[in-house]
C-alpha cells in the first residue's frame, strides 16, 4: 500500500514534465515541411489537390495549430490518444500491439548486458591488469566502439546466411503454425540476434562501470576488516563488495531504460521486428502526429515506472536510502 | 508500332491465357507452396481500387481484379472484362464482362460492382483516376454483364486500355455501399475475385494470402499462399533473400550494391523482366523564379554541364540508360524517338552559354548559387544530386543540397516553391495523358505534387496537351505527343535525362516470374514455386 502511494505521487510530480514533453513535440513537429497528406501523396504517388484537400479536411488538418492542440490535450485527458492516421485504428490499440516486442527485447538485452555486465566486471576486477582484464577491457572498448546496425547486419550475415542457425529477421515463423511451447521458443529464436545487438554496447558500459565501482569499493577499510576476520576471498566479494559495488549499476539501468527505448529503432529496423521504435520513426516520417504522441506518452509513463522500481530497488541495496525521502 | 485492332486486341488476349514464359513450356507447374515476398514500405490501404501505387499493387492486385492487365508483348488483355468495344467517337466504351466470377465472400460479381467501383471510387478517391475520368458521366449496366462507360468528351480507346490495368481495379459494392468508402475495414482486408484471398495483416510484420479455391481460371493458381514480409532496412532484406526467408524482392527495393552481388550469385535473377510498364525518368527540375533559371541558355548550360553517359555507367549500372524526352522509350506507342532536341555533355558550350547569360565568374570562380532538392526516394536519387552539386561546380555554379524526408520535400518543393533545382522520380504511367503531361500542362492549383509547378507557362505546350489527351484517332495523337516531346526537350522547362526500369530480384525457384511488363503488380495466378 505505501508502495502504491509512492508510486501514485511519483507519477503526480512527473505530470508536468510529461504535459511540457507533449507539447514541446507537437509543436516541434508542426515546424517539419509538410503534413500526413503530403506524405500519404508521396505514398500514392500523386494526387489531384481537390483530393488532398479533402483528406486533410478527413484527418482534421483543416484546423489551426492552437485549436489542434487544445482538442488533443482535452482529449488526453479523458486518457484517449485519438485515431491513427496510418493504421486508421485507435492509438491505444496499435501501441498496445507494438509494445511486447519492445519491451522483450528490452528486457531480454537489458538483463543479458547487466548479466554479463556484472560477471565480466567482477572477473576484470579481480584480475586487474592482467590479462583477463586486458582481453575484458578490449572486448568491451570493440563492443562500444561499433553501431548496432552493423553488429546487427554481421550478425545476420555470419548466424542467418552463413551458418544458417537462426533466423535473419522477424518477430516469429509466419510460414509455420506454431502453438504453445514451440511458439514461445520461436519467439525466442527470432530474438536471440536483436537481444545480443542491442545488449553488446550496454554490455560493455556496465562492464566498465562495474570494473570501477569494484575496485573502488575494494579499497575500502570495511573490505579490509573482512579480510582480517578470515572471510574467504569469494565470500569478501560476494557478500561485502559486490552488493556495494551495484548501486552505479542500478542507476545505470534507469538512466538507460529511455536510451534503450531509442536505440532499438536502429534495431528493430534492421531485424524487421514490429516493435515501437520503428513505429515511432514511421509517424514521423508520415507525420502522424497523434500515433508519435501517443508513443512519447507511454515511453515516458514506461521510463517513469523504471525509474521508480530503481529507487525502490536502491533502498534494498542500501538501507541508508530511502525510497520516500 | 501501332496500337493493335480491336480484333487483333481480342486475338492476343485469348492467347495471353496461355502462360507464356519460356520455363513454363520446359516444365509443368508444381503446386503449392509459399511465396514469401519483400514488402519494404507499408501502406495504408491495400484497395487498389482507392489508391494508385506499386506498394498498394504488389499486395491487393493478387486479392482483387482489374478488367484488364496486360499481356506477355504488353497489350490489353481481358481479366473480369471479356471483350471490350468502343465507338467511333470516344464517348461510348462498352465492357462486356466475365461470367461466372465470384467474390471471395461468395456473393456474384456483376456489371453492378463495375459501376459503383468506377462512379464513386475510381472517379471520386482513385488517385490518377479521378483525373483519368473526370468526364466519365455515367456507367449503364442493361444486364449483370454489361457495362457501358459514358463520357462527356472523347476518351481515347488506346489510353482507356493501356490506364485500366493499373486504374480499372473492382471492389465489392455490397461491402463499401454503406459508410464511409475510406473506413471501410475492407480497405486493409481487401475482398476481391482474384487467385488469392486474404487472410490476416499484422502491421510491421506481415501480410499472408491464401489460394482461392473457387478462383474462375480453371485449376489456378498454382502457389498455396503468398507472404509478404515487412522488412523496412534495405541491406537486411538482402540478408533475408540469402538465407532464403524471401523468395522475391519487387520494385528495386535492395542496394544497387546489393542488386548487383546477388545478381552474380547464381541462386538469384536480377531483372528488369516484368517491369517494363514502371519505367521511370529521373528529373532535373528548375524553379523559373529563380532569375537566372528562367533563363533558356542558363537552363540548356546546366544540361550540358552534366555527363549523363558516365554519371549511368559508373553509379546505375546496367539497369539504366540515357533518357530522351518525357515519354520512355518502353512506350512502345508513343516514345517519338532520340530525334528530338537531346543535350550532350560539352563543358565548354556550357560555360560559354552561362557567359552569354551575362553571369562572369566571380570570387573563387562562382558565378551564382542555387539550392538543389532530392526527393528521398531511391539511392540513385542521392547519387545524381551529389553529381549534379559536382559537375555544376566546374562550370561556375555553387550548389547546396538540401535534404527532407517525403513529406517535407512535397511541401517545399510543390507548395511553398521554395527550391531552385528539384530531382526525383517521373513514373510513367502506360500513357503520357496519365502520367506525363501534367508535368508540363500549366493551370495546376498550388502543392499538386508532380505537376507543373515551375512558374513556366506555355500556351503552344498546354494546346498541344489538351488536344492529345481528347485524339481518338491512335497515328493523330502519336504524332501530336511526338510534337510535344519535341516542344518540351527545346523549351526545357524540366529535364528527364535518365531513363529505368524497377529491378527485380527472384530467387531461382520462383517460376513464370516476370512473365508481363507489370508482373510485380499482375495477380500471379500462373507462378510457382520449384522444389
Amino acid at each position: 500500500m505505501r508502495i502504491f502511494r509512492l508510486a501514485l505521487r511519483r507519477l503526480a510530480a512527473s505530470l508536468p514534465t510529461l504535459l511540457l514533453i507533449l507539447v514541446g513535440m507537437f509543436l516541434l513537429l508542426q515546424l517539419a515541411p509538410g503534413d500526413t497528406v503530403d506524405a500519404l501523396m508521396a505514398q500514392m504517388g500523386g494526387g489531384d489537390p481537390a483530393l488532398a484537400e479533402e483528406l486533410r479536411r478527413f484527418y482534421g488538418l483543416d484546423l489551426g495549430v492552437a485549436a489542434r492542440l487544445g482538442q488533443y490535450l482535452l482529449r488526453l485527458a479523458t486518457l484517449d490518444l485519438g485515431f491513427s492516421a496510418i493504421y486508421g485504428k485507435p492509438v491505444a490499440t496499435v501501441i498496445l500491439e507494438r509494445l511486447p516486442p519492445t519491451i522483450m527485447l528490452m528486457a531480454s538485452a537489458l538483463s543479458f548486458a547487466f548479466f554479463f555486465g556484472l560477471v565480466l566486471g567482477v572477473i576484470a576486477a579481480r584480475r586487474v591488469n592482467r590479462w583477463p582484464d586486458t582481453l575484458i577491457s578490449t572486448l568491451g572498448l570493440i563492443f562500444y566502439a561499433t553501431p548496432s546496425f552493423w553488429f546487427g547486419l554481421m550478425a545476420i550475415v555470419l548466424f542467418s546466411v552463413y551458418l544458417q542457425w537462426l533466423p535473419a529477421g522477424g518477430f516469429s515463423d509466419i510460414t509455420r503454425e506454431l502453438s504453445g511451447l514451440a511458439a514461445v521458443l520461436d519467439i525466442a529464436r527470432h530474438l536471440v540476434l536483436p537481444t545480443l545487438t542491442l545488449g553488446l554496447i550496454f554490455l560493455a558500459i556496465y562492464l566498465r562501470i562495474m570494473r570501477a565501482s569494484m575496485l573502488e569499493v575494494l579499497s575500502l577499510d570495511f573490505v579490509r576488516t573482512a579480510r582480517a576476520k578470515g572471510l574467504t576471498e569469494t565470500r569478501v566479494v560476494a557478500r561485502h563488495v559486490l552488493r556495494n559495488a551495484m548501486l552505479p549499476m542500478v542507476t545505470l539501468i534507469g538512466l538507460q531504460a529511455g536510451t534503450m527505448l531509442g536505440g532499438s529503432v536502429v534495431v528493430e529496423s534492421v531485424f524487421a521486428l514490429p516493435g515501437l521504435g520503428r513505429l515511432a520513426y514511421e509517424s514521423v516520417v508520415q507525420r502522424d502526429l497523434n500515433t508519435l504522441l501517443g508513443i512519447v506518452f507511454v515511453s515516458a509513463l514506461l521510463v517513469i515506472a523504471i525509474n521508480f522500481l530503481v529507487d525502490i530497488l536502491y533502498a534494498r541495496l542500501d538501507p541508508r536510502i530511502s525510497a520516500e525521502s | 508500332m501501332t496500337g493493335p485492332t480491336r480484333r487483333e486486341t481480342l486475338l492476343l488476349g485469348a492467347a495471353a491465357l496461355v502462360p507464356a514464359s519460356a520455363v513454363a513450356q520446359a516444365e509443368a507447374p508444381r503446386r503449392g507452396g509459399v511465396l514469401t515476398v519483400h514488402f519494404a514500405t507499408e501502406q495504408r490501404i491495400l484497395n487498389p481500387s482507392l489508391q494508385a501505387s506499386t506498394g498498394v499493387y504488389i499486395v491487393g492486385g493478387k486479392i482483387q481484379e482489374a478488367l484488364l492487365d496486360l499481356d506477355a508483348q504488353g497489350n490489353p488483355v481481358g481479366v473480369l472484362a471479356e471483350s471490350w468495344e468502343s465507338a467511333p467517337d470516344g464517348l461510348t466504351h462498352v465492357f462486356r464482362l466475365r461470367r461466372g466470377v465470384t467474390w471471395h465472400d461468395g456473393r456474384p460479381f456483376t456489371s453492378a460492382d463495375v459501376q459503383f467501383t468506377a462512379m464513386e471510387m475510381w472517379k471520386k478517391i482513385l488517385n490518377y483516376g479521378t483525373t483519368l475520368q473526370q468526364f466519365l458521366t455515367e456507367v449503364q449496366t442493361p444486364d449483370p454483364h454489361t457495362a457501358i462507360f459514358r463520357y462527356e468528351r472523347p476518351m481515347p480507346q488506346g489510353l482507356l486500355l493501356r490506364a485500366l490495368p493499373d486504374l480499372g481495379y473492382i471492389s465489392p459494392k455490397h461491402v463499401f455501399e454503406t459508410g464511409d468508402i475510406r473506413q471501410n475495414p475492407a480497405n486493409t482486408a481487401p475482398i476481391g475475385t482474384g487467385p488469392f484471398r486474404f487472410v490476416q495483416y499484422e502491421r510491421g510484420q506481415f501480410i499472408i494470402a491464401e489460394r482461392n479455391p473457387n478462383y474462375w481460371r480453371e485449376g489456378m493458381p498454382y502457389l498455396d499462399r503468398i507472404v509478404w514480409r515487412v522488412v523496412p532496412d534495405r541491406a537486411a532484406a538482402a540478408a533475408q533473400m540469402e538465407a532464403g526467408q524471401i523468395l522475391f524482392s519487387p520494385y528495386s527495393s535492395l542496394t544497387i550494391a546489393d542488386m548487383q552481388r546477388l545478381g552474380r550469385d547464381p541462386r538469384f535473377e536480377v531483372t528488369t523482366r516484368g517491369n517494363e510498364g514502371n519505367a521511370r525518368t529521373n528529373t532535373l527540375e528548375f524553379n523559373f523564379r529563380t532569375p537566372q533559371l528562367a533563363d533558356i541558355r542558363v537552363r540548356r548550360a546546366i544540361a550540358h554541364a552534366l555527363n549523363v553517359p558516365f554519371f549511368i555507367e559508373n553509379f546505375l549500372g546496367p539497369f539504366a540508360k540515357v533518357g530522351t524526352g518525357p515519354i520512355p522509350s518502353v512506350s512502345t506507342d508513343y516514345y517519338p524517338g532520340a530525334d528530338v532536341p537531346q543535350y550532350r555533355f560539352d563543358q565548354a558550350l556550357a560555360n560559354r552559354l552561362l557567359d552569354e547569360a551575362g553571369h562572369r565568374r566571380g570570387a573563387g570562380g562562382v558565378r551564382f548559387s542555387l539550392r538543389l532538392h532530392p526527393a528521398p526516394w531511391g539511392e540513385d536519387i542521392a547519387l545524381w544530386s551529389t553529381f549534379i552539386q559536382q559537375s555544376l561546380q566546374q562550370v561556375g555554379i555553387r550548389v547546396e543540397i538540401l535534404r527532407l524526408d517525403a513529406a517535407g520535400y512535397l511541401r517545399t518543393v510543390y507548395h511553398d516553391h521554395a527550391f531552385d533545382l528539384a530531382t526525383g522520380w517521373h513514373q510513367y504511367r502506360s500513357d503520357p495523358a496519365v502520367s506525363t503531361t501534367v508535368w508540363y500542362r500549366s493551370g495546376s492549383p498550388r502543392g499538386a505534387p508532380w505537376t507543373n509547378q515551375w512558374g513556366w507557362v506555355d500556351p503552344r505546350i498546354d494546346a498541344l496537351i489538351d488536344e492529345a489527351a481528347t485524339e481518338v484517332n491512335p497515328q493523330r495523337r502519336r504524332a501530336l505527343y511526338a510534337d510535344f516531346v519535341r516542344a518540351v526537350q527545346t523549351e526545357l522547362p524540366l529535364w528527364m535525362p535518365i531513363e529505368q526500369i524497377f529491378v527485380s530480384v527472384f530467387n531461382r525457384r520462383v517460376r513464370n516470374g516476370g512473365n508481363n511488363p507489370r508482373w510485380a503488380s499482375s495477380s500471379w495466378h500462373d507462378t510457382w514455386l520449384a522444389s
